[in-house]
């Protein structure tokens, strides 16, 4: 037997951030007739009622990889973490013990945590990573009835299914390679330590070297390498297999925390143990590599979902059922997306029109291309909730790609490039697609499916071919099936994953039918590509305009009046941008490249003088565009949209309600505004009015930063302000991959919190007044940026002072003191300091105390909207500027 | 200075004894005591006031004339007195450090052990942001405890060390409180704005970093208020007790816009020159070697110190103050800027233009 290292003093562990009284040596009497003496790090005793965390480290390291639990939890609850027995300060395994076989770790711990009486008066709960992680889902297996709960952080019981081992870990077979790499040399743990780069510490480099200086200190790390089993047969392969097997008699919930850098534990890896446990959450660090726990806030995490175990626990034990678990409730269960084809499945009249490719097909073709597809994907291999990556660029081929993976039961995961091509390539990863349609392999697409090494790829050309006489296809998907992944614009953050199941979506096309009263006979123009997915699940002939997807803001006014001659449309939808650019190529024809010379001179106009802006340039053309005025309705939506282009609309189609409905990725529609309300709206409140919610969805104003895990607040005074909460059948499921970020989402009873913040005025109607954490916190109380923005905006527009859309309210200096900063956008201006006149206007109209006005040459915003501004960087400017 | 007695909140009992009485503070501090009906000493080198305007406060305030190094002089100053406000300092940037040492080190000493020996039940020690000043920029900052090394600029330095001296003093008997007015201005300062109105009319008005640092500053009613407040909330056992506070508008703003604003008030031009901060620090620092070698005692052109202070973002967060003391700055910086405005519109029409 060697002696374990030397005892670090209490000033070195003070100086690593340990707390020196909880490292301690822990005498075990061992299966195997001998007395082992652990090392182990212990907070202490917790309250009654309070969790016990037990901490197994992996290889190669040790229980200081556990820092971040022991002082995030070491206060409120017990936190163990051990050094295993070779390891860290735990005793050297002699020569007569090595090497230590997984079936013998296992008993180990079960030894050490007999000694310890460990979760015999608190709530247990397993925290392990890497090889530590398959030792204690041995344990957990073996006392299913003891275990809590489980963190589990890139670790694995097996190598996941259709798939070797991770090459580096293959080299390892090698006995002499293993013992170079990792006894004689540090090599390993350098290796280990290098993979986190600057996410870690000097002082954590440092600690993780401590006890393993000398050859002999690193027997056990080069023993665990080898217990790997990768050659066969090897004496720990059966075990692992067995506890594998087993780990669905687990019924607590676990917690997957994944950094996904990680070239050995993969996300694969991941999937695998999320497929095995019944009950488990999964939260993915994409900037994280192997030491997940020290790179990224797995604490922070564990800490949300400590508290929903503890608080599910005292629950249960009071006799009470959690209401949100027990009987989730679900949209409609009577109506599908699938409705609007069933009802047209023999009809040959137009499904869609796309007027960019110049193609078109008929409602029963498209059905049957869909259950082809349908039936296609089967065929090779698609199985139900498997997700697949649309990156069909919009077409008719698109829509029946997405209705036929629908079909088939799987979950359309449709990103965007709008997203830009870092959010594009976190939105593929993230989502882990075991397919992707698209065109062949060349260009962009040979790229984005790097993203997703372990998906297949299927050519969109061969999916979609001439259905071959009579399909089997299984049932449709159920509401609970999942359907579809979509992704918000990352205006805030980086793109999340928003999830959908059928119920929600086909609850959405409901709630789209009922607000606008579709019905059979009306016909859509999608000018926002992705719009036109809803028109086959309305069963209403779809045209898409002949623009490029990737810059809706091109679209002319005569290729949106051509789609709707094309199919007699009654309603049309464009992106903002889009109806800006149709206003400016109707008023002024000559910017139209594809227009002819405009005739002038006709007054047979049936434009009604109604509309006060934009109306008079508008008046001698608008006939031109008979598809136009043939609408009925016209919608907008994904960004605010200035009332003068809406005006010009109006005078482009005067015979339609023209509407723009307000929501988010995760909601939509949740409210929904008329040009009339607009106008009246606008000059008299705070904020931008969203109009009213529509039919069946709730919307609530609660206290600005409450704590989700409070549960839902009660509502604020009406016209207070407040973070706005919705509720509706189609809201969306949750994120993917990101546990925490679904669960500080969703308070309770099915509300989500849309992070957007607001009011309800008297009469009802909404008001945003901008993103949560865009508030400013003052000393005065938080002053929200939208209704800044807008009176800056209204009041100075006119003069030519500011530029509509480019104005942002910030707030530089510590939250609870900021003070406000106005940034005006000049594209020509010298950055810096507005200058007196500029200063001084700002100040005259916004009430609250303004402490510096800003010039900048280029205010940020979002890619796929072109239009939200990303307030955190211009505050962050407006801070370096004013310092 | 005109204040109307609804803001009075002295109960007419309490004997405020002022150091450095005669200062535009000192006076204006006065005046607000008396008319709130407190009794109120002035100690002082000279006059309390020559100023006509003063005659009314002049004949109700008990002046009492000294040096706060006359131990003597000061104790038939406070006897008693309940409260002193110590304003007495020798500011500047050039001179020798002694004569720092023995005003605003000794000083302080002098004047806390003669409060204590008095009864006093509080001292409001009037002191500097800069004694707190590293050269960093402060961005919502709290009131951070005095740093000893300040360079060559004795000021600070030795208003440190006063500091540290009167907070380490105040005890169950006799509580002290620091009060750090920042960038105090206003009709009639000579400190402030009259330096920037004299240089901008000289032409060599010059901003450095394009004076982009936010800056906290106090309007002269605020500053005096905030004194008030501060003898009313000074006692044994107050939340305020043994703690230093940095007072101020709390609406912090560009220098520049500031400058700009003060140079308007006054009818001045404002054509500022712009120092990058580097040269500007490089430049104080060489300045700072000159005078201290040439043994200079008039006022250099510019100091590090004095770079710095204009370069970087000086703001504090005013919450813990307003709380403590149970006061709110009641002049905004732009009625500020008006009155400012005014007075200097009066007293060119004053001086007989033929």
């Amino acid at each position: 037997m060697t002696a374990a290292p030397d005892q670090p003093d209490g000033a070195t562990w003070r100086g690593w951030g340990i707390n020196p009284s909880w490292s301690r040596l822990v005498n075990v009497r061992s299966h195997d007739g001998e007395i082992h003496r652990w090392h182990v790090l212990d907070t202490g005793p917790s309250a009654p009622g309070s969790a016990t965390l037990l901490c197994v480290h992996g290889n190669p390291t040790w229980s200081y990889a556990w820092k971040s639990f022991l002082t995030r939890f070491g206060d409120t609850h017990r936190v163990i973490a051990i050094d295993q027995l070779g390891m860290g300060y735990s005793q050297r395994l002699g020569a007569s013990h090595r090497p230590r076989r997984y079936r013998e770790r296992v008993a180990d711990l079960a030894d050490l945590i007999d000694e310890l009486q460990i979760g015999v008066d608190t709530a247990l709960v397993l925290a392990a990573h890497d090889w530590g992680g398959a030792i204690a889902m041995g344990w957990a297996v073996q006392h299913a009835d003891r275990v809590a709960g489980m963190v589990l952080c890139n670790t694995g019981i097996g190598i996941p299914e259709g798939r070797s081992a991770p090459k580096i870990i293959r080299l390892a077979r090698s006995a002499p390679l293993r013992d170079m790499v990792c006894r004689r040399t540090p090599i390993f743990i350098e290796g280990t330590l290098r993979l986190s780069g600057q996410r870690i510490s000097g002082t954590d480099r440092k600690a993780f070297r401590a006890p393993y200086h000398s050859t002999d200190q690193r027997d056990a790390i080069a023993d665990f390498v080898g217990d790997v089993p990768l050659v066969v047969p090897h004496p720990s392969a059966n075990p692992l297999m067995e506890v594998a097997d087993r780990l669905v008699s687990i019924d607590a919930p676990v917690l997957l925390a994944w950094g996904s850098k990680d070239i050995v534990f993969d996300d694969d890896f991941a999937a695998d143990l999320a497929s095995r446990f019944p009950n488990v959450r999964l939260e993915r660090f994409p900037d994280a590599n192997h030491l997940v726990m020290v790179e990224a806030d797995v604490a922070g995490t564990v800490d949300v979902w400590l508290h929903d175990l503890l608080s599910e626990r005292s629950s249960a034990s009071d006799g009470l059922t959690n209401d949100q678990s027990a009987t989730p409730p679900r949209a409609s269960t009577t109506t599908s997306v699938f409705d609007g084809l069933r009802c047209r499945f023999d009809d040959s009249s137009t499904a869609i029109a796309d007027l960019a490719n110049r193609e078109t097909i008929d409602f029963e073709t498209f059905t049957q291309r869909v259950e082809a597809a349908a039936a296609e994907l089967r065929r090779r291999g698609l199985v139900d909730g498997d997700r697949v990556a649309m990156l069909t660029p919009p077409g008719i081929d698109l829509l029946v790609a997405v209705y036929g993976v629908w079909r088939a039961g799987g979950v359309a995961v449709v990103a965007d490039r709008g997203l830009g091509l870092r959010g594009l390539r976190r939105a593929v990863a993230s989502t882990r697609p075991k397919w992707t349609i698209g065109p062949r392999r060349a260009g962009l697409i040979r790229f984005v499916l790097r993203w997703a090494p372990r998906s297949r790829h299927i050519n969109v050309s061969a999916l979609i071919a001439e259905p071959v006489g009579p399909v089997e296809l299984p049932p449709e998907p159920g509401p609970d099936a999942p359907a579809a992944i979509l992704f918000t614009s990352g205006a805030t953050g980086p793109a999340k994953g928003v999830w959908y199941r059928h119920g929600q979506l086909a609850a959405q096309r409901d709630a789209l039918a009922a607000t606008y009263q579709i019905t059979a006979a009306d016909r859509l123009v999608a000018a926002f590509a992705p719009f036109a997915l809803y028109g086959p699940a309305l069963g209403v002939p779809t045209a898409l305009t002949d623009c490029d997807v990737t810059t809706p803001g091109k679209l002319t006014a005569e290729a949106l009046d051509e789609a709707c001659r094309e199919i007699g449309a009654t309603m049309a939808f464009a992106s903002p941008a889009a109806l800006a650019n149709v206003v400016a190529t109707a008023t002024h024809p000559d910017k139209n490249t594809r227009t002819a010379t405009p005739s002038v001179g006709d007054t047979t106009s049936n434009v009604t003088p109604s509309s006060p802006v934009g109306a008079e340039t508008t008046t001698d053309v608008g006939h031109k565009y008979a598809g136009l005025a043939a609408l009925r309705l016209v919608l907008s939506a994904g960004a605010p949209v200035p009332a003068e282009v809406l005006h010009a609309v109006a005078a482009l189609s005067p015979n339609a309600s023209i509407r723009t409905p307000y929501g988010m990725t995760e909601a939509l529609p949740v409210a929904d505004i008329d040009l009339e309300m607009i106008d009246t709206a606008e000059a008299d409140g705070r904020g931008v009015c969203v109009g009213r919610p529509v039919a069946g969805a709730e919307v609530r104003i609660v206290t600005l930063g409450f704590d989700t895990l409070d549960g839902v607040p009660d509502a604020v005074a009406t016209g207070d302000t407040g973070e706005i909460l919705v509720r509706a059948p189609w809201v969306s499921e949750g994120y993917v991959a990101q546990w925490k970020t679904e669960r500080l989402a969703r308070p309770g009873d099915n509300w989500h919190r849309s992070g957007d913040v607001g009011h309800v005025d008297v009469g009802g109607r909404l008001w945003v007044e901008g993103r949560s954490v865009h508030v400013i916190n003052a000393p005065t109380g938080a002053i929200t940026p939208v209704p800044i923005e807008r009176t800056v905006e209204r009041l100075l527009a006119p003069t030519g002072l500011v530029t509509p859309g480019r104005v942002a309210a910030v707030g530089v200096g510590p939250t609870g003191c900021e003070q406000l900063v106005v940034v005006v956008e000049r594209p020509n201006g010298t950055a810096g300091l507005a200058d007196n006149e500029l200063a001084a206007a700002v100040r005259a109209v916004v009430a609250a105390p303004v402490a510096a006005v800003l010039v900048s040459n280029e205010v940020p915003v979002d890619i796929r909207h072109n239009a939200k501004i990303d307030r955190a960087a211009i505050a962050t400017w407006a801070s370096d500027l004013l310092a | 200075m005109a204040y109307t007695t609804t803001a009075a909140t002295g109960n007419g009992t309490t004997r405020v004894a002022i150091t450095g009485a005669s200062s535009l503070i000192g006076r204006s501090l006065a005046t607000l005591l008396v008319a709130r009906g407190d009794r109120v000493v002035a100690f002082q080198r000279g006059e309390f006031s020559t100023d006509p305007v003063d005659a009314d406060v002049t004949a109700q305030v008990e002046q009492h004339r000294g040096d706060v190094r006359d131990r003597a002089a000061l104790d038939a100053a406070l006897a008693g007195c309940d409260v002193v406000v110590h304003l007495a300092a020798k500011v500047g940037v050039a001179g020798h450090r002694d004569e720092y040492v023995a005003v605003n080190v000794d000083g302080t000493r002098n004047v806390l052990a003669a409060a204590k020996r008095n009864g006093l039940r509080g001292v409001v020690h009037v002191s500097s942001p800069s004694v707190a000043h590293d050269g960093q920029s402060i961005v919502g900052g709290a009131a951070d405890p005095p740093v000893a090394y300040h360079g060559t600029a004795w000021y600070p330095e030795t208003k440190a060390i006063a500091e540290r001296d009167a907070l380490a003093a105040s005890d169950g008997v006799c509580a002290v409180v620091a009060v750090r007015p920042h960038l105090v201005w206003g009709p009639g300062d000579v400190q402030l704005v009259g330096r920037i109105v004299e240089r901008a009319e000289a032409g060599r008005l010059a901003l450095v970093g394009g004076g982009r640092a936010l800056v906290d500053t106090t309007y002269i009613d605020n500053a005096v208020t905030a004194l008030t407040a501060a003898v009313d909330a000074v006692g044994p056992g107050k939340a305020c007790a043994g703690k230093a506070y940095v007072v101020s508008n709390g609406e912090p703003r560009p220098i520049r816009e500031l400058v700009e604003a003060f140079c308007r008030a006054a009818d001045v031009p404002f054509e500022p020159r712009n120092l990058p901060l580097s040269v500007a620090l490089r430049i104080g620092s060489i300045i700072d070697r000159i005078w201290s070698r040439l043994d200079r005692s008039d006022e250099p052109p510019l100091t590090r110190f004095i770079a710095e202070q204009l370069g970087t973002a000086h703001w504090f967060d005013q919450r813990a103050v307003r709380h403590d003391l149970d006061w709110q700055p009641t002049v905004s910086i732009d009625q500020g800027l008006k009155t400012l405005t005014d007075w200097f519109t009066a007293s060119r029409t004053d001086i007989p233009s033929r």
